[in-house]
């Protein structure tokens, strides 16, 4: 088990009830899980404390066995809003967390350019981050999530602040990439097709009890189609159960 | 150009109102009102002597002196506000009430404890300025955006990165603004403190003109200390800003 969540409770100290309450979770090596669930049903707070972000009230997180008490690049994030540098360029945003880490110039280069190919990019790689389209930016972010070759990578909402068509192609490519790198990924989304379309399994989180309310294990092969009859009917059951659970 | 024209009229409205005031209806006495030509005049006996060279190059010399000291203590004072809740909730309010005050205050003290010197000049453009640097300081820290933080601290970044490489260059922008605005202040408060020592300068230029009952010299000196507050800012603080923006596609378009 590469990240295990551990009757993982979270209440805000203005909160009478627990936003996450009691969540256990296991998420293999080389595994691609969605969380699922309505606005509001503490989904970026799961995310936040798996990223060391946030503390919990109680209960752990624990990658490979340790205990995870504070941010680090073993558990990188990608977040709805870039994140992106606006005073480096593309490519210097995306060696940023290996110049951090103290990396060589070549494996900087070498592993910069590995990954700004993969999110096709290269040839963007001088460009100012206000020059490039909101696209081209959320590529940017991915690469350099990318670079870090976290034991797992968080990614909260990557996807949700772009344009519809826009974010399919950056789905088909992110499913392309996973492929490629088998990078174990805990990806937090309110898009149910977006889940069924990316993950392994889909975590479903209920509003009102902080719970995970199931979880569905996504056998379909891939690269997977919107409007295949299994993909519709899976898509189905856990809209219900998302929604049900909303009300 | 438009510009230039604008200022000679404007010269030109100054020696009408002038020589209709003071030469036709002999409205005011010719010795509280200055005249272009007796600017002019003034001028050129003050270069003649070199003495409006050495007063702006003795000014210049100590309002950068003491707005590097005040910069030095402004940033120290200001990262301490920001590192401490203790601080932020029981000093600050206080430094920002003390901002307030004009830099003429400082002048008893200045004088009591570092009597009729350049030292006593310094003490007041510190006091002026760094307040205000400090302030600006923890603001602009304050001001950057939790993401940046949040995505460098989730790449790696200890404490040290955090602040070299993010906050940093994140609030710079806001902290040229802020030692732009400490420059004026320092600029500001110099001549405060100079108008009171004896020592060569514009400020003391500007009281002797005074005691010479020579209205002429003390516009002229009133000119120059705007001038060169103009030439400070726009040839260093607004370029600085400029390019800063610009690198970021921030420029509004303004200018």
């Amino acid at each position: 088990m590469a990240l295990v969540l551990e009757g993982l409770c979270k209440r805000f100290d203005n909160s009478e009830k627990d936003t996450l309450h009691e969540i256990d979770l296991e998420v293999k090596t080389g595994e691609f899980v969605c969380i699922v669930g309505a606005s509001g049903c503490g989904k970026s707070t799961l995310l936040n404390l798996v990223a060391g972000l946030e503390q919990p009230t109680q209960g752990k997180v624990l990658l490979d066995g340790e205990e995870v008490l504070k941010p680090g690049a073993d558990r990188t994030v990608m977040f709805q809003e870039h994140g992106l540098f606006p005073w480096l360029s593309v490519l210097e945003n995306v060696k940023f967390g290996m110049r951090m880490a103290g990396f060589s110039k070549e494996e900087q280069d070498k592993k910069a350019q590995h990954y700004l190919e993969m999110v096709k990019l290269w040839d963007y790689r001088d460009y100012p981050i206000h020059q490039i389209s909101g696209g081209m930016r959320q590529r940017t972010a991915l690469a350099r999530s990318l670079t870090m070759e976290s034991r797992v990578l968080l990614m909260d909402e990557p996807f949700s602040a772009l344009d519809k068509q826009t974010s399919n192609r950056l789905r088909e490519e992110l499913q392309r990439i996973w492929m490629e790198t088998k990078q174990t990924i805990l990806f937090i989304t309110h898009s149910v097709e977006e889940a069924v379309y990316l993950a392994d399994r889909v975590v479903v989180l209920s509003p009102d009890s902080g719970k995970v309310a199931e979880i569905v294990t996504i056998d379909l092969p891939r690269p997977r189609h919107v409007y295949a009859p299994e993909f519709v009917e899976l898509r189905h059951r856990i809209l219900e159960e998302v929604r049900g659970e909303a009300v | 150009m438009g510009f230039l024209l604008f200022l000679v009229l404007l010269i030109a409205a100054w020696q009408g109102i002038y020589w209709l005031g003071v030469e036709i209806l002999a409205l005011w006495k010719p010795y509280a009102m200055p005249s272009p030509l007796g600017v002019a005049e003034s001028f050129l006996d003050l270069c003649q002597d070199g003495r409006l060279l050495e007063a702006t190059g003795n000014s210049l010399l100590r309002g950068i002196g003491g707005y590097v000291i005040a910069l030095v203590i402004g940033v120290a004072l200001g990262l301490l506000i920001h590192q401490s809740k203790y601080l932020q909730k029981n000093l600050k309010p206080l430094v920002l009430g003390v901002q307030t005050l004009p830099s003429v205050c400082w002048v008893p003290f200045s004088i009591l404890w570092f009597g009729l010197t350049t030292q006593a000049i310094l003490f007041v453009v510190v006091m002026g300025a760094a307040f205000s640097v400090a302030i600006s300081v923890d603001n602009a820290i304050k001001n950057v955006q939790p993401i940046y933080t949040k995505a460098a601290l989730t790449l790696g970044a200890n404490k040290k990165q955090l602040y070299l490489y993010v906050i940093l260059p994140a609030c710079l922008p806001e902290l040229v603004a802020g030692m732009k605005q400490g420059w004026s202040f320092a600029w500001r408060a110099l001549m405060a403190g100079e108008v009171m020592t004896t020592s060569v300068g514009l400020g003391q230029t500007l009281i002797m003109g005074r005691d010479l009952a020579d209205i002429n010299q003390v516009m002229l000196v009133m000119l120059v200390i705007v001038l060169v507050g103009i030439i400070i800012d726009k040839c260093i603080f607004s370029v600085a800003e400029k390019r800063i923006l610009r690198k970021r596609g921030l420029t509004g378009g303004n200018e």
